[in-house]
């Protein structure tokens, strides 16, 4: 008998019945909100319920066919998170003199949906991305300055970070994020090994050789021109934090993170030297409830306090009272309506998000495969961080998105191709190897071929 | 609407959050327990399938190669019947970045009572036991084999 480890399950059944449940929550969120509001179900639960299950049970379908072996967790993960952001922004939009937001954000979740589809559909193997590594880094690199073109930049609340063409604005640094972290894990497969190794001790502290410090120093460059240039702290920290984290999984070396978050100190304290609205988002930060500036964080803060450990519940708060209440200021929005409790299970939704992108990572048997599962978790992570820090005073409040709960298309589009990436990595990691392989018994008598040798 | 039914509903849904989080959490209990778990259960269901097929010798040899050295340590992978390719070549079922390592390195296969290697012709050798070896070395359990600045060892 063959000593066969039993073949690993695909689990799709799993997924299902989660992504039922995650559905329902949807529902009966949407269903709370139209209760509190108007004493009646929404006009639209059906139709609307019903066409974002679709969405959601047509992508579990594609999952079936195109990934069967994709982890189970995240598109349900994924669901509930995009439903309920598109319940709270429908709640923000009941408020008086506010915009209608909600259909627009079901109109891009299907985009983005079918976005993350076709991802999966046309890369039946994540590691066909390294044979475009400059195609990638240079176009991440071209969108992430596309803001400043004079024409189609467009400052938007005293960050150039948008792009409009023909009254469409777009973020173009989401879509840049990902095309960097692949670039970033290409091209740290295959430098790795140089950048790891080790030059004088300071302090005990192994520090890499100085004739390789040219590429972090490249990264903090470019990000100090985007905090500089589109004044946009959170974007920028996002960029180099996500480099140094890919770094330091790449060689190993705790060195690179020392030395990059004493670059991103020091650039950051030049910036707040040089820039007067830095200093405002400081001045905010350690105290939020002086006169005479802007009120946003306090009213985001007297929100979350006014929801308390359960929340005044779904429509029955007044989150709307705080500017950007659907954005950036999302997480407060919920704090105020679904309470600590709430909030607390949101939290532990993107860390167990995080936590299948790096057990992606863990589980890929190829060196790109785990650079680029672990880099695209942990700018997911560290966005989550920022956000949430930002509005709960941890650190200065930055422009950032939160993933699929903010309004905004360009953010939801981004994220679902992470995770449509995600689900490939995973995919491949857990199918049995021998779906992988081609014909291997024939391998003796294969040709023998000239292979490049770098 | 009563206000006791909104009260309902509100807290309902927080529980149902939770209930959502705690039954992924319950999926990935593997996760939380570390893989032995899952592979002690599948080894026993292995067991009762083997009097299934008397037409094949059962062998109770080893089932897994464990990187024990190099840039991959820690991991292991699964020796199936179709054999284990080791090399750079992304084709590989453990793909070695590692420039002394061959595009296809070497290949573990199945022979008979035990599990052989060949070394497939590569340029810096394929050592078991300190030996370079070439075709057909048989591997026990807790051989060692280096390739390149990796080292596998052979384990139950």
């Amino acid at each position: 008998m063959k000593t066969k480890i039993a073949a690993p399950k695909t689990r799709r059944n799993t997924e299902l019945v989660l992504l039922v449940v995650a559905v329902a929550i949807v529902l009966v969120a949407y269903a709370n909100v139209g209760l509190a509001v108007n004493e009646s179900l929404p006009v639209d639960f059906f139709t609307l319920g019903g066409g974002f299950a679709v969405v959601a049970f047509a992508f579990h379908l594609v999952l079936r066919w195109k990934a069967s072996y994709a982890d189970p967790v995240l598109l349900p993960i994924v669901t509930l998170l995009n439903g309920l952001g598109l319940v709270m922004i429908h709640r923000i939009d009941l408020a008086p003199g506010s915009p209608d937001a909600a259909p627009k954000q079901l109109m891009w979740t299907a985009v983005a949906a079918i976005a993350a589809v076709a991802l999966l559909f046309f890369v039946p193997d994540h590691r066909r991305l390294r044979r475009y590594t400059f195609i990638f880094g240079l176009t991440g690199f071209v969108l992430l300055l596309t803001p400043l073109l004079p024409g189609i930049g467009r400052n938007i609340n005293g960050s150039r970070v948008w792009i409009a063409v023909g009254g469409f604005s777009f973020q173009p640094s989401e879509i840049a994020k990902i095309l960097i972290t692949i670039f970033f894990a290409s091209y740290l497969v295959q430098t790795r090994d140089a950048l790891s190794l080790v030059g004088r001790r300071v302090l005990g502290l192994p520090l890499p050789r100085a004739r390789d410090m040219g590429p972090i120093l490249i990264a903090w460059i470019a990000s100090l021109g985007v905090l500089v240039f589109e004044s946009d702290l959170g974007t920028s920290l996002l960029f180099f934090g996500l480099f140094v984290g890919m770094l330091y999984v790449a060689t190993e070396r705790r060195s690179w993170i020392i030395i990059g978050l004493g670059l991103f100190l020091v650039g950051a304290y030049v910036a707040y030297l040089l820039f007067a609205h830095f200093q405002e988002r400081v001045s905010l930060w350690l105290d939020p409830f002086q006169p005479g500036m802007s009120d946003q964080i306090a009213k985001g803060l007297m929100g979350m306090a006014a929801g308390g450990m359960f929340g005044t519940g779904l429509g029955q708060g007044h989150p709307e009272l705080t500017y950007f209440a659907n954005s950036d200021f999302i997480i407060p929005s919920f704090g105020e309506e679904i309470g600590l409790v709430g909030l607390c299970a949101i939290l532990v939704l993107y860390g167990l998000l995080v936590e299948r992108g790096l057990r992606a990572g863990v589980a890929s048997r190829d060196g790109f495969g785990k650079l680029l599962a672990t880099g695209l978790a942990f700018s997911m992570a560290l966005q989550v961080f920022v956000v949430v820090g930002g509005v709960t005073r941890v650190i200065p409040l930055t422009g950032l998105t939160t993933p699929f709960l903010s309004a905004g298309g360009s953010s939801l589009l981004a994220n679902w191709v992470i995770v449509a990436l995600l689900l490939r990595i995973s995919d491949h990691a857990r199918r049995p190897t021998t779906e992988n392989e081609g014909r291997p018994e024939n391998l003796g008598t294969d040709d023998t071929q000239i292979v490049n040798v770098k | 609407m009563s206000e006791l039914t909104l009260t309902a509903i509100r807290l309902g849904l927080l529980a149902l959050l939770w209930a959502f989080i705690f039954s992924i959490v319950s999926v990935l209990r593997g996760d939380l327990y570390g893989t032995h778990v899952v592979s002690k259960s599948s080894d026993r269901r292995g067991a009762p399938a083997a009097p299934a097929r008397p037409a094949k010798p059962v062998r109770r040899g080893p089932t897994r190669l464990a990187i024990i050295e190099g840039p991959m340590r820690g991991g292991s992978l699964p020796l199936t019947e179709n054999g284990v390719l080791i090399g750079r070549n992304p084709e590989c079922t453990l793909v070695l970045s590692d420039d002394f390592a061959s595009g296809r390195h070497a290949r573990i296969y199945s022979g008979g009572d035990s599990w052989m290697i060949d070394d497939l012709g590569s340029t810096n050798g394929t050592f078991v036991g300190g030996e370079r070896i070439g075709q057909g070395m048989p591997l026990s359990e807790g051989s060692r084999v280096r390739i390149g600045q990796t080292v596998l060892e052979v384990r139950k």
